[in-house]
């Protein structure tokens, strides 16, 4: 049992899986949509009178901050006891793209270590990519109301055309990067 | 007791992102060079069973466990919002190679760095919401 969770799931079956996480947060009375957290946080931190956007009593999403408490500790029991034996199985095309900048191809864990480190993150090139996109991620989520789970799962599932253009935003941005960025920022 | 259940939902989410591989850098590079059907297999299966469970249960009228009706909210029509929002999200998405749920699964699977790119997320909200009325929607 242990072992057929631990190997990567096939796309299906993760497909299938985070159906089911909709589900359940919607007989729960709940929509599923993770960046709404960013408000809930800001509004919790800086109080509710620090501007319009943030006037609401963060105590009522407390169920969704609950709910981010369970993904990060969902993600430390599927890293520390569920953990792939093998790297991640990317195409061929992309291992090459990837050693072509200068990265390694996967051989341990989810990310690269040679960028996701504290060293990295004091180069210009890691401070761009770690602050800047992080910002642009809690900016650009708040202004289109809402990130993959909320327009591209949900809203697409929900036929929401508002959601089908903040998906293309999401790939009209995110092919500029690593398109045009990512050659920059590793020549 | 209830409030409980949320917690529970999250962790089952966090160990599905973590599975999927949808949390890995590697996997959205792969995803923004159209190199592999993996990322697109995951959210079209979300999306088409998605979108059929949406219609069934709008058919047969599902309540909530609490007996109220589902939460069906339509989003804003905004466009302009969520195109621009939505590129500049994009951006951030393909630099990190993270979305908002990863960045959380990738802090419990002990990539503190990550924790980094979480604070700038939310003072990138926090700015948003301080010159929003300054943006179109």
């Amino acid at each position: 049992m242990i072992e057929t969770i631990s190997n990567p799931w096939h796309w299906g079956v993760s497909g299938v899986m985070i159906v089911l996480v909709m589900f359940l947060l919607l007989i729960a009375g709940r929509a599923f949509g993770v960046s709404s957290s960013f408000k809930v946080v800001c509004s919790m931190i800086a109080g509710r009178k620090s501007a319009s956007y943030f006037d609401f009593d963060w105590k009522d999403f407390s169920w969704l901050l609950l709910f981010v408490m369970g993904t990060i500790i969902g993600g430390y029991i599927a890293g520390e006891f569920l953990a792939s034996p093998e790297p991640v199985q990317i195409s061929q095309a992309t291992i090459n793209d990837l050693t072509a900048l200068g990265i390694a191809a996967p051989s341990e864990g989810l990310l690269p270590k040679e960028l996701f480190s504290f060293e990295y993150l004091m180069t210009v090139q890691g401070f761009i990519l770690f602050v800047l996109g992080g910002f642009a991620i809690g900016f650009g989520t708040r202004w289109a109301g809402g990130c993959t789970s909320g327009h591209a799962i949900t809203g697409l599932s929900n036929l929401q055309l508002p959601s089908l253009v903040a998906v293309i935003g999401f790939f009209i941005g995110g092919l500029f990067t690593t398109h045009l960025i990512y050659p920059l920022l590793f020549a | 007791m209830k409030k409980l259940s949320f917690l529970l939902i999250g962790i089952l989410f966090g160990i599905i992102m973590t599975k999927s591989e949808a949390v890995s850098w590697y996997r959205i590079q792969e995803m923004f060079r159209f190199q592999s059907i993996h990322m697109y297999g995951i959210i079209g299966v979300a999306v088409i069973l998605g979108a059929a469970m949406y219609a069934l249960l709008k058919k047969m009228d599902v309540k909530t466990v609490d007996g109220l009706p589902l939460n069906f909210k339509a989003k804003p029509e905004t466009y302009k919002a969520s195109l621009f929002g939505g590129t500049v999200f994009g951006l951030g998405w393909a630099m990190t190679g993270a979305c908002p749920g990863p960045l959380y699964v990738l802090l419990g699977n002990g990539y503190l760095v990550i924790l980094v790119i979480l604070i700038s997320a939310f003072i990138g909200t926090f700015v948003y919401g301080k010159i929003r009325h300054k943006l179109p929607h």
